[in-house]
């Protein structure tokens, strides 16, 4: 991807640049990336929205990183290049979630590392930064991470309501409330985002002149 | 943890804690190949291939980084092994069967951000399992993930033939079919105590 930008490529910053990423292309409930952190750590809205933000860091600096590369990069290595530039953030990440809560590092555990394989960021990375400038890289990065983290929250939330009657550790419920474990446990996630899919492609139905509902990436392979 | 007999890790990484539906982990492929049972098939195969390498890699690795006392370049040392290793079987597959290295596309490099295969590779590190702990781990996460894809594979084929609401086409229904296989398979809970 060493190959000089043409004028036409670089398409002037708008709104746009930051806003496709938090909604029209959220990366959890349209395009469907980065599905196993989001499954694994939303089962309270504290672990979702440290997930969330942890996730946005590694996104912004990596991107950036990759972007300010661009030229540099050799078109053959560029994937190894970006993962270990991926790696990299993601090692700062780990230490500091260490350093700043130890019960949090416990909760989020292994996924904090797997930050890396999380296919949002290596996404971006090829698609976005390798050819766009630092400002546009940055931008954009940063409304995918919102975007990323607002799916983590919207399931986070409802996964933690149902299934401890808790918001943020706060009761929500009264004493009588009959917690329903299973939305905790594995299966909850994918019900709930299950859920959070079939309202949402019911709202679009609804709309008149609505857009055509983006393929998911993961129909490509039929 | 470093005492758990091999049967037991077997056991328990096959079915107990299965790595799609009870850990989460591989859940892209997962709900990307499992469109169709002849590519669900060699797919899981080559993810297990490249499970098993790069768990014996990160194995070796780890000792010589903590030999070395480089710990904290684990993470960057275990992807760039898992990277070779996904290569190798890109370039094994291209050569052994072009149709099938067409019929898997993107998701063939993708194994690289897999997080099931990253995740042996921290999970054996973590629980200080030894090499045959290692060796039983990763062969038998291979083996769960295979078959979460066939049983996936298998539902949707027959999903496929049967008229489905449209508002329920496409990824909401694989979701909640895998929240009910994930149902299913918390069955094995308990299970060799």
């Amino acid at each position: 991807m060493t190959t000089p930008l043409r004028p036409d490529q670089t398409p002037p910053l708008t709104m746009d640049t930051f806003l496709q990423g938090i909604w029209r292309e959220n990366p959890v409930l349209v395009m469907m990336l980065g599905m196993c952190p989001t499954m694994a750590v939303t089962n309270s809205l504290r672990n979702a929205l440290a997930m969330g933000l942890a996730t946005l860091f590694v996104l912004v600096g990596s991107n950036a990183l990759v972007s300010m590369l661009r030229s540099l990069v050799p078109g053959t290595v560029r994937i190894a290049t970006y993962i270990v530039i991926i790696a990299s953030f993601t090692t700062v990440v780990d230490y500091a979630i260490q350093a700043i809560s130890l019960t949090l590092y416990g909760a989020l555990g292994a996924f904090i590392q797997l930050i890396v394989v999380n296919c949002i960021i290596l996404g971006r990375a090829e698609a976005y930064a390798s050819r766009r400038p630092l400002l546009h890289s940055v931008i954009n990065a940063g409304g995918v991470g919102i975007g990323f983290t607002l799916g983590l929250v919207m399931l986070g939330g409802v996964r933690e309501l149902l299934g401890s009657g808790t918001l943020l550790g706060f009761p929500v419920f009264g004493a009588s409330f009959q917690p329903w474990v299973i939305m905790l446990l594995p299966p909850g996630g994918f019900f709930v985002l299950g859920a959070w899919l079939l309202l949402l492609n019911w709202l679009r139905g609804r709309q008149p002149g609505a857009a055509p509902t983006p393929v998911p990436v993961h129909n490509h392979g039929r | 943890m470093a005492a758990e007999s091999i049967p037991f890790i077997i056991l328990s990484t096959l079915f107990i804690n299965n790595f799609v539906f009870s850990m989460f982990l591989g859940l892209c492929p997962f709900l990307g190949v499992s469109a169709k049972l002849n590519t669900a098939w060699p797919m899981g195969v080559a993810t297990t291939f490249v499970m098993w390498i790069s768990s014996l890699s990160a194995y070796l690795l780890n000792r010589a980084l903590v030999a070395a006392d480089l710990e904290q370049l684990r993470l960057i040392a275990y992807i760039a092994v898992i990277a070779s290793a996904v290569q190798l079987v890109e370039m094994a597959m291209k050569k052994l069967s072009p149709t099938l290295f067409r019929a898997l596309g993107i998701y063939l490099p993708l194994i690289t951000t897999n997080c099931a295969v990253l995740g042996v590779a921290l999970f054996q590190t973590t629980r200080e399992y030894s090499f045959l702990q290692s060796m039983a781990f990763s062969l038998s996460a291979g083996a769960g993930f295979t078959l979460a894809l066939l049983l996936m594979a298998g539902l949707r084929e027959r999903l496929d033939l049967v008229n489905v609401p449209k508002v329920a086409q496409g990824s909401a229904l694989s979701l909640l079919l895998a929240g009910l296989l994930s149902l299913s398979f918390m069955g094995f809970a308990g299970l060799g105590g």
